[in-house]
């Protein structure tokens, strides 16, 4: 009988470009999920100004308060860098305190995206726009996703990014409680390098987010009175 | 070899196992053979469904104003018949011979995830019966065709639940076509025996991959219109809701944003199959391996650009038309370079014309009709005449039956020795080929007529003096032809694989790898993990070097050593004592994939009551992720 390769667990050790299976598959499965929030994306853009009845962007959208949780979301990227370099060092307290406090500020971020969406929903949004023929004064009602087109497109692809985070942080908790219980070493690094690729994936999804609907679509809002007193909105002088 | 002999001697004293036991191995099997072997069996099962649901249409469409069904069973059959044929016939007989054949042909001892192989298999069944779950219900199947366009799928347009269970049976069924394509890119880049590079797979490799790539980008793109449908029609969100200013033209857009893929996704492993048995039967290499690859390619980048042809008659404007009609038409050119590959591979060759042989022929025949109608439809002043008639009905089957089915049918020819270890009934086949051949023209052809001389697509009765009659009789024949070989077809397999003669371990003396393996093939394929040194491997080992690929001779010292020819034949499907035996580790059975693949079921019928129901799937889903995350690959032995 000739020689028999080795192997292990079904797994071959040496596999043909070198990277592991389970890094080719992150990096494949993070392709995918990029036409995954792309299509949510086109759609919100698609239909960016399109709605009917308002809230409109304008009328709610608090880029304030959402850069505090972009920045604190961004910033559990940094942590999560410093959770892999720990690992890899094989110092296992200072993984736990990285790990943890990647978790926590991702759930940091979790808490605002509640919050947004519950002034969103319950509060009413008080507004005024001045065009040439005079100025609308007026109150919405909350934001819902049946509200309207933006309400529809917003809270959906938001909302499954949020729970893409949601997924991140239980799976951050997860390898935090392996860690307590002794099962993830030094040699286990690249269990946390793919908890960190889809981290840092989610965080850049979420740029992208903040920029198109935040920072750019922010101020949408309909630029014809007609909208306006379509809905029975009347002049104030 | 001294170790195989006794393998093979403990495995025939071994006492005959008991059918709960067999089941369970079943159910917790990880092997990408027996996962392959259940996609096979069920996507046929389920590809007879939607035959009889095509008959019963073809039944309805005889004779003029008929009353075999009423309008809204019509409605449920025709979309039931497209999605049953696409998502639980075609595409899972696919996804059988990327699970049968792929890791063979790398010289591989099973995928990369073994059990996310399992789950694949599981969700899709789950997924297949959640399609079906309408009619098993009885609230209704799904009625607005497999296309969905908005906003049919909404009330008031639509009633009843059936486009429900639409958007829920896509979903789960996309999870499952998205892990088995994560699984086989990462199996084809990553398992590939030693020697192996990307252009000296075999072209049946090449477009697994492609296809792979193409699912999992496809299917995010269908994935997100199917939860906007979901949402709309079960939460009252706006994103088909016209009167709150949305654009049915964006399902579109969305829908056949994945749909064209989709069509490539369908046809790409019978391209692969295609090129696989026409050089082996032909006794040739393949002509122009390159072309036939980057053609494969091009097919797979191009198949994003050519959306918006089955939008001609939307109104998009000329530009619009006119881009969408170039790459449509530039389209064909990658395509017609695989057919003239096909046939300079055959000039010269001395052909046999066996079953399989014969479907490839087929499949080219019919093929090269159905993309001769396809071009006419990429102009739109031609196709605002044909849309909607039975002229694209008559297209669309002569490429997904006379093209994809035809394929897939001479692949199950071509490997159905392999993966039995027994062989078919050669006459049968025959008779099989030529009823389905006789029977596909008799349906397809007389729909591009009866399309051009008014007849619409999607009606379910049409007036006496329509003078439509004739045609639909010829059509109802040939189904019912159609319907007979596909009898005989399953008679064959079943006694064949049962009592059909011993076929060896290379009956068509084949040039890839899975051919110098027993048949039919341990659970560890290659007890020694082959080297490959050009791109006919077999034939090297059988011939010495072909004298095709320069660095062979650089390479190799001549035929590689017997230990690839991996022990005697008839060694049969080893069990895991054989493999320990030869010292190979394969992973364990597990049954996880299958609890976490009923999370998916449940999550989906549950929603069907009660969306907040989903819960307690998902709650299994969770919970059998985590058994699964704790349970070792392999049990530890040493």
């Amino acid at each position: 009988m000739a020689q028999v390769p080795a192997s292990t667990h079904g797994v071959e050790l040496e596999t043909t470009t070198g990277l592991d299976h389970r890094k080719l598959m992150m990096w494949a499965f993070l392709g995918s999920e990029c036409l995954f929030f792309g299509t949510l994306i086109s759609t919100y853009l698609v239909y960016r100004n399109n709605s009917l009845v308002g809230p409109y962007p304008k009328d709610i959208i608090d880029v304030p308060v959402t850069s505090v949780s972009t920045f604190v979301l961004l910033m559990s990227s940094f942590m999560m860098v410093m959770t892999l370099n720990a690992i890899r060092k094989g110092d296992q307290r200072a993984f736990r305190v990285w790990i943890l406090g990647t978790a926590f500020m991702g759930a940091t971020f979790l808490g605002f995206q509640v919050f947004e969406f519950y002034e969103f929903a319950i509060e009413e949004h008080e507004f005024t726009k001045c065009f040439a023929e005079g100025c609308i004064e007026g109150t919405w009602g909350g934001l819902t996703p049946w509200t309207n087109l933006f309400g529809s497109t917003f809270f959906v692809m938001v909302g499954f990014h949020g729970a893409h985070v949601t997924v991140g942080v239980i799976w951050l908790i997860s390898l935090f409680g392996q860690s307590l219980q002794g099962n993830l070493k030094q040699k286990d690094a690249l269990r946390v390098e793919l908890l960190g690729l889809y981290w840092h994936f989610v965080d850049i999804v979420w740029i992208v987010i903040f920029t198109l609907v935040y920072l750019i679509g922010g101020n949408d809002a309909p630029t014809d009175i007609q909208a306006y007193l379509d809905q029975g909105f009347q002049l104030v002088q | 070899m001294a170790t195989v002999d006794k393998a093979i001697d403990r495995a025939l004293e071994r006492p005959k196992p008991k059918a709960l036991d067999v089941i369970w191995s079943w159910i917790t099997t990880v092997d990408h053979k027996r996962i392959g072997i259940l996609y096979m069996v069920t996507a046929i099962i389920f590809f007879l469904v939607a035959g009889v649901e095509a008959l019963i249409i073809r039944l309805q469409l005889a004779r003029a104003d008929s009353t075999l069904v009423d309008p809204e069973t019509y409605n449920q059959l025709f979309t039931m018949h497209a999605l049953t044929m696409i998502f639980l016939g075609v595409m899972p007989i696919g996804v059988a011979f990327f699970n049968l054949i792929v890791p063979l042909m790398i010289g591989a001892r099973d995928v990369a995830f073994p059990r996310l192989n399992a789950l694949s298999y599981w969700v899709f069944l789950s997924g297949g019966l959640l399609l079906n779950g309408g009619f098993i219900s009885g609230l209704g199947s799904p009625n607005s065709g497999w296309f969905a366009y908005a906003n049919l799928t909404e009330e008031p347009f639509t009633t009843g639940d059936g486009m429900t269970f639409y958007s829920l049976g896509l979903l789960v069924l996309g999870v499952s076509s998205m892990a088995g394509a994560f699984n086989f890119i990462v199996t084809i880049i990553n398992m590939r025996a030693p020697g192996m590079g990307l252009m000296r797979m075999p072209p049946f490799v090449w477009m697994t991959l492609i296809t792979s790539f193409l699912l999992v980008t496809a299917f995010p793109v269908i994935t997100v219109g199917l939860i906007q449908i979901l949402f709309d029609r079960s939460f009252g969100t706006n994103f088909f809701n016209t009167q709150a200013g949305a654009s049915p033209l964006l399902w579109q857009h969305i829908f056949w944003l994945f749909g064209h893929p989709e069509v490539y996704i369908l046809i790409l492993p019978a391209l692969g199959i295609v090129s696989e048995v026409i050089p082996t039967h032909s006794r040739k290499p393949l002509f122009g391996y390159p072309f036939v690859i980057f053609s494969g390619i091009v097919i797979g980048f191009m198949g994003w650009g050519v959306w918006s042809h089955h939008m001609f008659t939307v109104g998009l404007g000329n530009i619009a038309n006119s881009v969408f009609t170039i790459t449509t038409m530039l389209i064909a050119i990658p395509t017609g370079v695989k057919i003239f590959n096909w046939i300079a591979t055959m000039w010269g060759g001395s052909i046999r014309f066996t079953t399989p042989m014969l479907f490839a022929l087929g499949f080219i025949f019919m093929f090269i009709i159905g993309g001769l109608s396809g071009v006419t439809h990429a102009s739109p002043p031609a196709d605002a005449q044909q849309q909607d008639t039975y002229y694209i009905v008559a297209h669309l089957h002569y490429v997904l039956f006379g093209g994809s089915v035809i394929g897939l049918f001479a692949g199950i020819y071509h490997w159905f020795p392999k993966v039995t270890g027994r062989m078919y009934n050669e006459n049968m086949g025959k008779l099989h080929f030529w009823l389905l051949f006789l029977g596909s023209n008799l349906t397809f052809f007389p729909m591009h007529i009866v399309g051009l001389v008014g007849m619409p697509r999607r009606i379910y009765t049409y007036p006496a003096d329509a003078g439509w009659e004739g045609y639909n009789m010829l059509s109802t024949v040939g189904a019912f032809l159609l319907g007979a070989s596909f009898l005989i077809f399953l008679h064959n397999m079943v006694r064949s694989a049962r009592k059909g003669e011993r076929a060896g371990n290379d009956p068509w003396d084949g040039r890839s790898l899975e051919w110098t393996i027993p048949s039919p093939p341990p659970e560890y394929n290659f007890a020694e993990i082959p080297t490959v040194y050009s791109r006919d491997p077999a034939w090297d080992l059988k011939y010495g070097p072909t004298g095709q690929d320069e660095t062979y001779r650089e390479t190799s010292n001549g035929p590689v050593s017997d230990g690839l020819s991996n022990g005697p034949e008839g060694a049969g499907y080893g069990s895991e004592t054989d493999a320990q035996s030869l010292g190979i580790h394969m992973p364990s059975p597990s049954y996880w994939p299958i609890i976490v693949a009923m999370g998916f079921g449940i999550a989906g019928a549950l929603f069907i009551v009660g969306p907040w129901f989903s819960a307690i799937g998902v709650t299994i889903l969770v919970l059998g992720l985590y058994g699964w995350a704790a349970e070792p690959v392999s049990k530890e032995e040493h």
